[in-house]
């Protein structure tokens, strides 16, 4: 398995062989800020892309064709129009507070990309209760939206984001719980300890039975996170026209676009490091042939790989499901998913004190 | 079948004969569709009468028709029986000078007259006394004169076009006599003083158009819905009135533009029946086969909408596969895919195109598979049935009383198709099944829509290798001049009864003409059906009935 730790290891020697310690700390900071707007932009951009052209596979449709080879570059030009509309201004809304929430909201999604295992040796921060920090920022995305919704000065806006809250509140427990399942599994919090414990075999498979019903329970909770379809009862185009963006223009209504698809694949990328071994590759324990080629493949490939696949997932479920109502979609969790996450979890902490996993 | 026995039992005489017996002062002209002339004294005794006595059961109010004979002013109720399968007009005169016409309300006994004789009243302004809610229903509240009146100022600059906002009212009046017999106007709130009002509509993703309602919630539970009509309403009965009466048929595409066959062929009819034209039995066959087609398109489109309207936008797509297919169909012979203005009176316009058989064919092919994909990606769906099922449960008898016909008052349980009740053209020749069930819930209102495409298949597939030859169209004379008179007729739409109303004073142009479009009711009774439920139950509710805005405003 090839660490790539070495590059960053060599830039940061570079770094500090022509300047001071604090300067060279200070570039590498911004360097890997522009590498993460870099990277956000462009993958945003490309799950833009991919969604539309996944939903009009769904649809019996061809999606975007017309600009570029295959309709490539249309996300680009989206965004582009997107930059360059108007933002429009409105009378009687709390400007400042308006003009805040759609910044939470990207800082949230921002904040998680920093401890996504990236790849091996790629990860940008890495200390001793990652993925509880991970939980943590992107709670705040919450507040970004609730804020929205009030200082809109919309009923509309308002009743979407008193949804959005109940029911991003609610998905947190069961997010919190399948989490803490696989944390029990791996027996540490750091992301990368995560990952390095699934070296041997991938936690879905390690912890069969009920790291299979975390999963299950993950992909639903997350799906109900991200305020995507069939969960996406705060944005309900057919209830409350856009739910608690319905006032926002232009660029800041980008924000709240992007930081969807952003959301989207941190979902599916804190699924892969739970579930599917992170950036480390597909393993089965007595094949070292089958291993050692598996290696070849680099990490990064790896991770952002599996979590496109398991977007896919949350893809179809948008494109196929008709959306909950709101006293369905808090019975579901409070009623079936919180039960089953808690006797899922004495299930697995039995699995682990009798060692039945493989 | 007691219905069968009934009608041997009851007949048009029996009726007749009864009421005269419990009104002498009524005066009753004509024996198929007799009109009971009534002063507006005992009226209210007569719509009690009517609807509760045994022999007569008139329970279902069709149409209210405002008339001004210019000495004078009334109203014509047309009524149905549901037992006995029976319809009476009844015609009220109204009190009052012109400055205050006024007429008992009916407004308790059929839940629906409600919302009729707040046309009624703004179109001719008879104030219907102890009505609950006497508004305008269509025109803004602060329009000069009533439009259908014959005296009416078309004057733009009485009306002019504002480009202010509509001025608006959170109040309604109530109109009641006093001890003198004097009217006295009341004022009385719509919503309560400090309730929380969302506007959903005029321009509304689920509202289907541009309908508003005045929603008021408590949290995500509707306390109570307010319709608010007339943002597409464009005066086609009084436009009809200056149009000879080839003319007045191009508006029937205008309204529910997914029944525009099913409305012209209406119309045609009607004309046909007055000028006592006799059309050939190719003609007849193409506009039933028109009528199904339409049918299956309508229903298809209901399904992808409706789908939507829950947030499985695929079907939508999967849905108008079929229908474009339909319009293929429809483009290759009536030139249009939309507003098609094919039926005239005489026959159809042109012949069929030369493929037409090949294309329905093809289609009644596909028909089944497809009808199969939406059963298994949606019908069967657990989430799509917790979303419909149990939600807004109309019972038979409020359908009933608000009138609800169509596939809507079929899901209640309500034998309602008049393809059935009123045979016309070659219906009764047909063997179709009426759809029916009896949930009332919105899974019901979709399911008896689902199975009414495979009912209009059946009609298509008998019909399609005997279309007999001979002439589209026979010849009408250049001018048609009605003979002096008035009829009335029901007709099974997309979406549900279609009546007509027709008075004629022998000139080239209709005297009035009245129409009862199928979707009015289906928005009335919207508030009934979501009171407690949730917001999003309003869009499932509003989604089911299926109502088409223009429909509603005509």
């Amino acid at each position: 398995m090839q660490d790539l730790s070495f590059i960053t290891s060599w830039i940061d020697s570079s770094f500090r062989s022509i300047m001071p310690g604090w300067l060279s700390t200070t570039v590498e900071c911004l360097l890997i800020g522009v590498g993460l707007l870099l990277v956000y932009a462009l993958l945003a951009l490309f799950y833009i892309y991919y969604e539309r052209k996944l939903c009009a596979a769904f649809q019996c449709r061809l999606g975007p064709n017309r600009v570029g080879p295959w309709g490539l570059l249309q996300s680009f030009a989206d965004m582009f129009k997107m930059l360059i509309k108007e933002i429009i201004h409105l009378d009687h809304i709390d400007r400042f507070l308006f003009a805040l929430a759609p910044y939470l909201v990207i800082i949230a999604s921002m904040l998680a990309f920093a401890v996504l295992p990236w790849g091996n040796g790629l990860q940008i921060i890495d200390f001793n209760i990652g993925i509880f920090f991970l939980i943590a920022v992107s709670s705040i995305g919450v507040l970004g939206i609730l804020l929205a919704g009030w200082s809109s000065n919309n009923k509309f806006t308002l009743i979407g984001s008193l949804r959005s809250g109940a029911q991003m509140v609610s998905y947190e427990l069961s997010i919190g719980l399948s989490v803490i399942t696989m944390v029990c599994l791996a027996g540490t919090m750091s992301v990368g300890g995560i990952v390095e414990e699934q070296a041997d075999l991938w936690f879905i498979f390690k912890g069969h039975i009920p790291a299979i019903i975390a999963f299950v329970i993950y992909m639903i909770a997350g799906t109900a996170e991200t305020n995507r379809g069939p969960f996406d009862l705060p944005e309900a185009e057919s209830e409350l026209t856009a739910g608690y963006h319905t006032e926002y223009s232009g660029m800041h209504f980008g924000f709240f676009y992007l930081a969807e698809y952003l959301n989207l694949f941190i979902v599916s990328g804190v699924a892969t490091l739970l579930f599917f071994g992170g950036w480390m590759p597909l393993h089965i324990p007595g094949l070292d042939g089958f291993n050692h080629i598996m290696d070849y493949i680099p990490s990064v490939v790896w991770f952002i790989g599996k979590a496109i696949l398991l977007s896919f997932v949350i893809i179809w479920f948008k494109w196929t499901f008709p959306r909950l109502r709101i006293d369905q979609l808090l019975s579901l969790e409070w009623k079936y998913l919180l039960p089953i996450n808690l006797v899922n979890l004495v299930l697995m902490v039995l699995i682990i004190v009798y060692d039945l996993h493989f | 079948m007691t219905n069968s026995l009934n009608d041997i039992l009851i007949t048009m005489a029996n009726i007749t004969e009864k009421i005269s017996k419990l009104f002498p002062q009524a005066v009753i002209e004509g024996d198929t569709t007799p009109v009971v002339t009534i002063p507006n004294a005992q009226w209210h005794d007569l719509a009690l009468a009517l609807r509760d006595d045994a022999d007569i059961r008139m329970d279902y109010l069709i149409t209210i028709t405002g008339m001004d004979w210019t000495d004078r002013l009334g109203a014509i109720y047309y009524l149905m029986s549901t037992t006995y399968n029976k319809i009476i007009g009844v015609k009220v005169i109204a009190e009052g000078d012109r400055q205050q016409p006024w007429i008992y309300s009916a407004a308790d006994v059929w839940k629906v007259a409600t919302l009729f004789e707040r046309e009624v009243f703004d179109f001719l302004g008879i104030i219907f006394v102890n009505n609950p809610d006497m508004r305008r229903l269509f025109l803004s509240i602060d329009w000069v004169g009533y439009p259908l009146r014959k005296d009416y100022d078309q004057n733009p600059e009485l009306n002019p076009v504002s480009t202010e906002s509509e001025r608006q009212t959170d109040f309604t009046d109530v109109y009641t006599l006093d001890e003198n017999g004097k009217i006295v106007k009341n004022e009385v709130r719509v919503f309560e003083k400090d309730d929380f009002v969302v506007n959903i509509g005029p321009q509304h993703p689920a509202t289907h158009g541009v309908l508003r309602f005045r929603t008021a919630v408590d949290g995500e539970t509707v306390k109570k819905i307010d319709v608010y009509c007339g943002y597409i309403h464009r005066g086609i009965e009084k436009l009809c009135e200056n149009l000879t009466y080839p003319q007045t048929l191009h508006f029937m595409d205008r309204m529910d533009y997914f029944s525009a066959h099913n409305y012209h062929h209406a119309l045609c009819m009607l004309y046909e029946k007055a000028a006592g034209i006799e059309i050939s039995r190719r003609a007849q066959v193409i506009r039933v086969m028109m009528d199904e087609l339409s049918r299956i398109a309508s229903h298809c489109l209901f399904i992808g909408t409706y789908c939507m309207d829950l947030g499985a936008t695929t079907m939508l797509f999967y849905a108008l596969r079929v229908r474009e297919q339909i319009l293929d169909i429809m483009e290759k012979t009536c030139g249009a895919r939309m507003t098609f203005n094919y039926e005239c009176i005489g026959g159809v316009m042109q012949d069929l195109a030369p493929d037409f058989r090949a294309d329905v064919k093809a289609l009644l092919e596909v028909l089944p598979r497809n009808i199969k994909e939406y059963n298994d990606v949606f019908t069967g769906n657990v989430i799509a049935r917790n979303r419909m099922e149990g939600v807004g449960v109309l019972s038979r008898e409020d359908a009933i009383a608000y009138a609800v016909t169509g596939p809507s008052g079929r899901a209640s349980g309500w034998a309602c198709d008049m393809r059935k009740l009123q045979p016309y053209s070659i219906y009764a020749e047909l063997d179709f099944e009426e759809v029916t069930a009896t949930e009332g819930d919105s899974m019901a209102r979709f399911k008896c829509r689902m199975r009414e495409i495979e009912e209009s298949a059946k009609i298509l597939a008998q019909l399609v290798d005997n279309i007999p030859d001979g002439e589209y169209c026979v010849k009408v004379p250049k001018v048609i001049k009605l003979p002096a008179g008035q009829w009335f007729q029901v007709t099974e739409g997309c979406r549900g009864a279609f009546g007509l109303y027709l008075e004629s004073d022998g000139s080239t142009k209709p005297y009035r003409l009245h129409i009862a479009p199928p979707c009015l009711p289906q928005a009335a009774v919207v508030d009934h059906l979501t009171r407690g439920q949730k917001i999003a139950d309003l869009i499932t509710i509003g989604g089911s009935l299926d109502y088409i805005v223009p429909d509603i405003d005509r």
